[in-house]
């Protein structure tokens, strides 16, 4: 079930925001092959009938009192960010230039 | 000196805490040229608390259960002002704005913080190799790997940094290492013990969890960290009875159940084996009846956490994305910026996970992948719950062999993802299960055995753990 390849890695690496070097892709192309096939013991289980556990608790809905209180100091928070001005986290372009 | 013995000699006033911290922090100074256990030493902080501890004692306050005990906490627990990097370079130098509850709960029970320690990359990893920061080496024998992810942890205690650590186990991560460096270690069960603060790697199998020389001590750090936990909504909100007072209760009448899938199959060494049977022979001396039991889906447990777990990864590490904290590398607009910093951020084995996650839960390949995982986690949780209708505790090895050489499995993914086949079920079941030494093996190194217990069945399993502790 080896059919993994360079195009699925970097298409997958798209996806996962890894801006990845070609030794990488040529690496992970070989090695998610390896696991995948391993994974594949448990894709081809005939369980179609058995319902999915996402989680092991059954609490549901945990709501807390829509009371407001502290939070974290925003300065605080702020000087660890690698860039910020005004109160606010600072970032490069996100649209194209008008 | 146990934890148990310290805590009672500081708060009789027998000894200083300062004095304890300032004997543990020699033998940090001592030996973590050569071990790498620690990304950082908590010197000032270390003092401070254990002052803090000695104050109290001379106005007469109880400085708690943990009175001047030394502990190490694994580096992906967040801590106030005291960086916190998960041995990743995309969160170093990052102090984190807030304490994880397991922290603030062993700080105010009196205990006198002396590290942050060494672990896989966001604890994904079984030796500890993972580290951008460097390995840590078993304490045991420095030519071997410690195990992982919490191998930092597992080292610090047993080379007598910290007679107690913190780590976190999401697929073994605390039993592995407590296992291969020959000392306790506990994964509660799932909902126990707050999250809050704990760097989440996959969120519905992450669990906290102690380290200890003894059982007891295992227990007592138990007993302080559990309890519901309102800023973690995963946390269970019915009230913990503690363990000390129980765990010398014996286990006359305990039903154990060896795991066949888990004990008699290829791949765990001879020697492993006969551990187990010799601990469940143990138990039987004791009272215990023991018998084998099949756990049958057990067998797919590895197969779908390596897809459960990098699914929940994939979607817990896109936080770091180099806007809000840790490492930026610019780029020319804010996706470039984005994967430039995650490439040079993240280490192979993280990003290995990442990739296989995203491609897990992508269009096409969801339900072949990741929904099959889960149903097989449904199975797992049936099979379990068949088994403990006929018995109290299961038995298992920890690791299927004792301390590997460093480098002997880093060319190979598959190959080290196999030393956590035996830990994985209890994960994804959400059940208890701890890891005791009991013997040894090759080179006189420490071999570990799994005590299983269901959900909340930490009592049986304890009393279990502290037997095979007396009769190793």
């Amino acid at each position: 079930m080896s059919e993994f390849t360079r195009a699925d890695v970097e298409h997958v690496a798209q996806l996962a925001r890894l801006a990845l070097r070609d030794d990488e892709v040529d690496e992970l192309t070989a090695q998610l092959g390896v696991i995948l096939d391993h994974a594949a013991q448990v894709s081809a289980l005939d369980i179609s009938d058995v319902p999915p556990t996402a989680h092991p608790l059954r609490l549901v809905n945990v709501l807390r009192p829509d009371v407001p209180g502290p939070s974290l100091d925003r300065d605080e928070v702020l000087a660890m960010a690698p860039d910020a001005e005004d109160g606010r986290f600072r970032v490069p372009r996100i649209l194209d230039a008008p | 000196m146990t934890a148990v013995e310290l805590a009672a000699d500081v708060r009789a006033a027998r000894r200083r805490a300062v004095d304890v911290a300032q004997e543990h922090l020699a033998v940090v100074a001592a030996r973590d040229d050569e071990l790498h256990a620690c990304n950082l030493v908590m010197r000032e902080e270390a003092l401070d608390a254990a002052r803090a501890v000695d104050e109290a004692v001379a106005r007469g306050d109880d400085p708690g259960p943990l009175a001047g005990v030394p502990i190490a906490l694994k580096d992906n627990l967040c801590t106030r002002g005291v960086p916190t990097t998960c041995s990743s370079r995309i969160l170093e130098g990052w102090r984190p704005p807030y304490t994880a509850t397991v922290v603030e709960r062993v700080l105010a029970a009196g205990a006198v913080p002396i590290a942050k320690t060494n672990l896989d990359e966001f604890a994904m990893g079984s030796s500890t190799e993972n580290s951008a920061f460097g390995p840590t080496r078993n304490p045991r024998d420095p030519s071997r790997v410690p195990g992982g992810s919490s191998g930092g942890s597992a080292a610090a205690v047993a080379a007598g940094y910290a007679p107690l650590a913190l780590g976190s186990d999401t697929g073994g991560s605390i039993r592995q290492p407590a296992a291969l460096c020959g000392v306790v270690g506990v994964k509660p069960t799932y909902g126990l013990v707050s999250r809050y603060g704990l760097i989440a790697f996959a969120s519905s199998l992450d669990q906290v969890g102690p380290f200890a020389d003894t059982v007891t001590d295992a227990a007592l750090l138990l007993d302080v960290i559990a309890g519901h936990d309102p800023r973690d909504s995963t946390s269970i909100p019915d009230a913990v009875a503690p363990l000390v007072p129980v765990v010398d209760r014996g286990v006359e009448g305990l039903r154990v159940g060896i795991v066949t899938e888990l004990t008699d199959v290829d791949g765990i060494s001879a020697e492993v084996r006969t551990a187990v049977e010799r601990a469940a022979h143990t138990l039987e001396q004791a009272g215990a009846s023991v018998d084998r039991v099949s756990v049958p889906s057990t067998q797919y447990g590895l197969s779908a956490y390596y897809l459960i777990a990098p699914a929940e990864a994939s979607s817990n590490l896109a936080r770091y994305d180099g806007v809000r904290y840790g490492l930026r590398v610019d780029g020319e607009d804010v996706a470039a910026m984005n994967a430039a910093t995650r490439d040079a951020g993240f280490g192979a084995e993280v990003k290995r996970r990442i990739m296989l996650g995203t491609y897990a839960l992508s269009a096409g390949y969801y339900d072949a992948y990741y929904g099959q995982a889960q149903r097989v986690r449904t199975l797992i949780v049936r099979d379990f719950a068949r088994a403990y209708e006929h018995f109290d505790v299961l038995l298992s090895p920890t690791s299927p062999t004792v301390a590997f050489e460093l480098g002997a499995k880093t060319a190979d993914p598959l190959a080290m993802y196999l030393s956590d086949v035996c830990t994985i079920p209890t994960n994804l079941a959400g059940h208890a299960a701890m890891s005791v030494p009991f013997g040894a093996g090759e080179g006189g190194l420490p071999i570990g055995v799994q005590v299983l217990a269901p959900a909340l069945g930490e009592e049986p399993m304890f009393r279990a753990a502290r037997v095979l502790e007396v009769g190793r």
